[in-house]
């Protein structure tokens, strides 16, 4: 079903309940334009001039419509009440408890890039100050002095990910709105200016086993920018590769050492 | 074919069709200070200094009080000009047209000098957002005071013609005009404790 | 408002310019507003295929443009659009084709010319008030079109104009927020106009359940455009405040802008903004759906020869859709990070909104039932329209479900989802009304075959333009993008999409030449008809074609009955208008 209303490639845990209910929202619209539709173009063959040249004053006189109607209300609210709001409840508007051992991931948006902060061993992030921005060497306005940040991980449009653990990202924004979009695991969260609005979710399918699936060796999954931001928001474009825990740890430790070989250069 | 109940009461619906029409318009302008009003809370609620920011700008109360009295007292002699119409006694309406208009420009003086005091302090809209909603709050208020300054200078100029060759349409324009004023007045009224006070 | 303007004595004395130009006669009025409009229309339409051009084959050299933009020209150096350009259109597109096209074309030209007429009316209440709000719309739309020629051109931000996004861009921004307030103002006087008129103006015996549904619908928007426009107004005076006097109402503390920090005091909100715009918004949008409905809902009555079933129904509806339409705007902000509790307020709402639509929807179905339906020109497109906006509305559904909105919000399925509603939905009641109300005009009949060469590919082409964008929204594009999705893997699938849709919208401008034509040649060479050719029964059809000038009827008309008494049990003709005394 979801192949037939075209909907992305599925990757994450909680995006089936998202598919479930767009499922049967369309199939509700479907059954309701069919049997609408059914009936309007038998009164328009029916009732043509031709075949029935004089009109019929009082019309129907059924309650059909009204009970019809109270069905369009009931499967509404069996929609909102059974699946929208509970689903909100559980999975957007709650934070995930610490048992889930969640990976938390800083993502800063920026008029056309996405910079993404990871902790680094010792699980802080490193303060971050606006003075300090410098788009060449220190795009988020890491603070030199903060022992936590020295070993901060920072990228550049490339989000690495476990599978399989539930990851927590916190947005935030350096100038306008975004919008953080990624379409095969249905999250999409705007990113308002002056907050940090963190969004929750597990990645079921690792990029390996997606470049299976779509038969692609160079496909990605992506992240896409949804919200009008300017002239560059079209090409707002970053990637997400998707590990196993142990390569994704490998590719962590990696990078730690990458970046505090490199740091000499940038503060001595 | 004249366009029916200018002057009098359309029997089913008890109102001419300038009296409905100040009343929708008012309705409009409940909307507009309204969601300034919204805007006011909003930006209060997520402000953490915004009483040092209030401080700071040292709103007069004295002058603000004042103000409300000359406003409070010009709805007065609104009604006292209206209801001079109405006995047919066109002199004391004028004086009491007069006098509202009067004072209304005594606001705007108020308005004025409390204005300058702030930008001779260096407080302009974009110091802070506290002086930023006050600016626009008692700078659109204003704007309707001066709009009522000129339509009522209309009224009791030129416009005072039509008392001789309709005098009961005179008369419902007046009635119109005290409607918006003692909108404008009641906008006050509620701008006041807002920003001076609270 | 002397009396002398209102004599029925014809227009003889006043000159060419009181008579064309500052006319306060609110047929003339009717008669600017919806030339003015359909060039809108139209513009908005061009705007349009310029990016449809870009979408379908990006970043190549438009052949028809080549060279009329110089090789260093900002906005399309030798035919090919730039991005900034590319948003410069969209936000304009946007803008105009709402503000400029829709409201002032179902409000201000229908709006003015029907309602006095179906009323009973001679004129407006306030002709001098109806005059200012026609050239308050002029002098916006003039800004509107002015702002391309500014430094950085147009508006470039969305229709939406998101801050701070709108607030640090160029001057074009700031002709916006102006031009805005003109068109609010514009709005809030006709809008107390209408109501004064409506309340006011009925002729005798013409009781509120005797209105016909047009005017129902025509009033229920007005109460939406006096209350819902000024919030915008004030967040427009915001917004202006922040661009040119440094406030920052939407602004917060911290910002950095291309490296450098914005020097400004902060400690704005942006979704302030959002708030204040979609409390206009979305009532918007009903203003956008409602005089359509009421258009078609006369067409169907008249052309099943029945009355319209379930008025009652349908009239109550209207206003509940009123009332609610002022409690569903943060629908629009589901993804900014809303608590369950709020989230679930506005969803609820928002479905309790859909059930008055189906309800009018059902009614006027189920009013063709039992009918005799002719399949004149303008009932072909009323006709239309009920599919149309039905597609439409339900796509609303999964958008107002915040569940499903996670995978749908900005993609193309949200174009998709109003395009239906306004597109093959307003624009083809505007095209039935045209059809319908020309012999009131002028006289004469629109050419009906010409209609319908008109009609079957507009309708075909509507869709080949409308239902792609469904399909692509549900495979994850987003919208807005300058190169319609060809950067992105997951877009690829529907790529092909585009260059489907852009040649329907090619073909689409290419068969309005046909309705152009319609409408020019039938002013001159129409067949003439009798003052009431369609056999119709509302007050509107009780004056001469055209109307009287300033005045519109020779003695003004008293309703009899309901408005819509066709086929009346025992009556010797298929209708009995209001205006006629008893049965004959
Ligand atoms: C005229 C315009 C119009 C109308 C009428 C509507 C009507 C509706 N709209 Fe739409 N909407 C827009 C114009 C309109 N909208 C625009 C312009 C936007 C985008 C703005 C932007 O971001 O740029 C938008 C966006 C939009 C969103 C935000 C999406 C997002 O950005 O993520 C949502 C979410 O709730 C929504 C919901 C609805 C709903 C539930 C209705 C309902 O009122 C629909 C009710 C109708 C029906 C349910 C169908 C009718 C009934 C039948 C078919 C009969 C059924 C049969 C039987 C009884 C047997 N709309
Ligand atoms: C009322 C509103 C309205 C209408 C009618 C339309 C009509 C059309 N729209 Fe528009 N559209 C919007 C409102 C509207 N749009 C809005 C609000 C947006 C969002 C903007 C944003 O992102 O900020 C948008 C965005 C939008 C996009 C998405 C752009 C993007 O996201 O990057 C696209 C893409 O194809 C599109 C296409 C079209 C097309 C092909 C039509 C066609 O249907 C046009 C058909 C037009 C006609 C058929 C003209 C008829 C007139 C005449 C024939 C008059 C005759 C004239 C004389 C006699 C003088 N529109
Ligand atoms: Cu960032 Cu669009
Ligand atoms: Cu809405």
């Amino acid at each position: 079903m979801s192949k037939l209303l075209g909907l992305p490639l599925l990757a994450s845990e909680h995006g089936g309940k998202i598919d479930q209910l767009i499922i049967y929202v369309h199939i509700m619209m479907v059954v309701l334009f069919v049997g609408w539709g059914l009936f309007f173009a038998y009164t328009l063959i029916r009732f043509r001039k031709s075949r029935h040249p004089i009109a019929d004053y009082t019309g129907v006189t059924s309650h059909t419509s009204t009970k019809l109607e109270i069905g369009v209300a009931v499967a509404e609210i069996w929609l909102l009440v059974g699946l929208s709001i509970p689903f909100w409840a559980t999975e957007i508007a709650t934070r995930p408890s610490r048992e889930s051992n969640p990976l938390e991931v800083r993502v800063i948006a920026q008029q056309f890039a996405w910079n993404v902060h990871y902790p680094g061993p010792d699980g802080v992030f490193g303060r971050t100050t606006v003075a300090l921005v410098n788009e060449q060497t220190n795009p988020l306005g890491l603070d030199p002095e903060d022992p936590h940040g020295s070993d901060d991980v920072t990228t550049i449009n490339q989000l690495y990910l476990p599978s399989d653990r539930r990851v927590v990202v916190n947005l935030s924004t350096k100038d306008v709105i975004h919008s953080f979009s990624l379409p095969e695991f249905r999250v999409k969260q705007d990113i308002i200016p002056g907050m940090s609005i963190p969004v929750s979710f597990v990645p079921t399918m690792t990029t390996a086993t997606m470049r299976e699936i779509q038969k692609d060796e160079k496909r990605n999954f992506e992240i896409a920018c949804a919200q009008l931001c300017g002239l560059g928001h079209y090409r707002m474009r970053g990637f997400v590769t998707i590990l196993p825990e142990e390569e994704f740890q490998n590719w962590l430790d990696g990078q730690v050492q990458e970046q505090q070989e490199g740091e000499d250069d940038i503060w001595g | 074919m004249d366009i029916p109940y200018i002057v009098h009461a359309r029997p089913d619906t008890g109102v001419n069709n300038g009296k409905l029409g100040v009343w929708l318009f008012l309705a409009s302008e409940v909307m507009l200070f309204g969601a300034l009003f919204s805007t006011y809370v909003f930006l209060r609620v997520g402000a953490s200094d915004w009483h040092t920011w209030h401080s700071e700008a040292g709103l007069s109360i004295p002058i603000g009080t004042t103000n409300t009295i000359v406003l409070i007292t010009s709805s007065i002699t609104m009604v006292m000009a209206w209801a001079s119409l109405m006995m047919k006694e066109f002199g004391k309406f004028r004086l009491y047209f007069g006098l509202t208009i009067a004072l209304a420009l005594v606001f705007m003086l108020f308005k004025a000098i409390e204005y300058n005091a702030k930008f001779s302090h260096g407080h302009f809209p974009g110091t802070n957002n506290f002086l930023a909603i006050y600016y626009v709050l008692t700078g659109l208020h204003a704007l309707h005071i001066l709009g009522g300054i000129i339509v009522n200078s209309y009224l009791i100029g030129p416009g005072a013609k039509l008392w001789r060759t309709n005098a009961a349409q005179f008369t419902c324009r007046i009635e119109a005009a005290g409607l918006y004023w003692h909108f404008v007045d009641l906008v006050w009224i509620f701008l006041f404790p807002t920003l001076y006070l609270l | 408002m002397s009396a002398d303007d209102h004599v029925g004595s014809g227009n003889a004395k006043h000159g060419f310019w009181r008579t064309y130009v500052f006319s306060t006669d609110h047929k003339t009025i009717g008669l600017q507003y919806g030339l003015t409009a359909m060039c809108f229309l139209l513009f908005g339409f061009g705007l349009m295929l310029l990016m449809r051009w870009q979408l379908a084959y990006p970043e190549e050299a438009n052949p028809l443009l080549k060279n009329l933009f110089g090789e260093n020209h900002p906005f399309m150096p030798g035919g090919v659009m730039m991005p900034d350009f590319y948003n410069q259109l969209g936000a304009m597109h946007g803008t105009i084709m709402v503000f400029l096209g829709i409201v002032p074309i179902a409000v201000g030209a229908f709006g003015n010319y029907v309602v006095p007429l179906q009323i009973g009316a001679p004129d407006m209440a306030f002709p001098k008030l109806n005059m200012a709000s026609y050239w308050c719309y002029f002098v916006g739309g003039v800004i509107m079109l002015a702002s391309f020629f500014v430094p950085g051109g147009a508006a470039n931000s969305g229709w939406t104009s998101y801050a701070p996004l709108s607030v640090i861009a160029t001057d074009g921004q700031t002709f916006w927020l102006i031009g805005m307030i003109a068109l609010i103002t514009s709005s809030l006087l006709g809008a107390v106009n209408f109501i004064v008129t409506i309340i006011q103006l009925r002729a005798e015996g013409m009781t509120f359940m005797r209105l016909p549904f047009f005017v129902w619908a025509q009033l229920v928007t007005a109460f939406l455009l006096l209350l819902a426009f000024p919030p915008l107004e004030a967040a427009g005076i915001l917004q202006l405040m922040d661009r040119v006097a440094g406030t920052s109402f939407f602004l917060p503390s911290g910002l950095v802008i291309s490296g450098q920090p914005l020097q400004v005091a902060g400690g704005g909100s942006a979704l302030l903004w959002q708030h204040l715009f979609w409390f206009l918004a979305h009532p918007e949008v009903y203003v956008l759906i409602l005089p359509a409905l009421g258009i078609v809902a006369e067409i169907i009555a008249n052309n099943t020869r029945r009355p319209l079933w379930g008025y009652r129904s349908m009239v109550y509806s209207t206003i509940f859709l009123g009332f609610m339409s002022f409690i569903v705007w943060a629908h629009h902000m589901f993804l900014t990070g809303m608590s369950t509790g709020i989230s679930s307020f506005f969803q609820t709402t928002t479905m309790i909104i859909s059930i008055p639509s189906v309800v009018i929807l059902t009614a006027l179905v189920i009013s063709l039932w039992g009918g005799s339906i002719r399949f004149t020109a303008p009932m072909l497109y009323a006709l239309a329209f009920l599919p149309m906006f039905a597609i439409g509305g339900l796509t609303g559904l999964p958008l107002g479900l915040s569940a499903s909105d996670i995978a749908l919000h900005d993609t193309y399925y949200v174009i998709g989802h109003f395009h239906y509603i306004v597109a093959p939905g307003t624009i083809f009641a505007v095209f039935a009304g045209i059809h319908y109300w020309f012999p009131k005009i002028t006289g004469r009949k629109m050419n009906d075959t010409l209609a319908k060469l008109h009609f079957w590919p507009s309708l075909l082409f509507m869709n080949g333009i409308f239902m792609p964008m469904l399909v692509q929204g549900l495979a994850g594009v987003s919208r807005r993008l300058y190169d319609g999705g060809a950067a992105y893997a997951h877009a690829q699938d529907v790529l092909y999409l585009n260059k489907v849709m852009s040649h329907s919208a090619f073909g689409l401008g290419v068969v309005q030449v046909i309705f152009i034509i319609n409408l020019v040649w039938s002013i001159k060479s129409g067949e003439k008809v009798s003052r009431n050719p369609w056999d119709a029964t509302t007050l509107e059809w009780a004056a001469p074609s055209p109307p009287l000038p300033h005045g519109n009827f020779e003695t003004l008309p008293v309703a009899y009955r309901g408005p819509t008494e066709y086929s009346v049990p025992g009556s010797s003709s298929d209708f009995t208008p209001q205006f006629q005394a008893e049965e004959s």
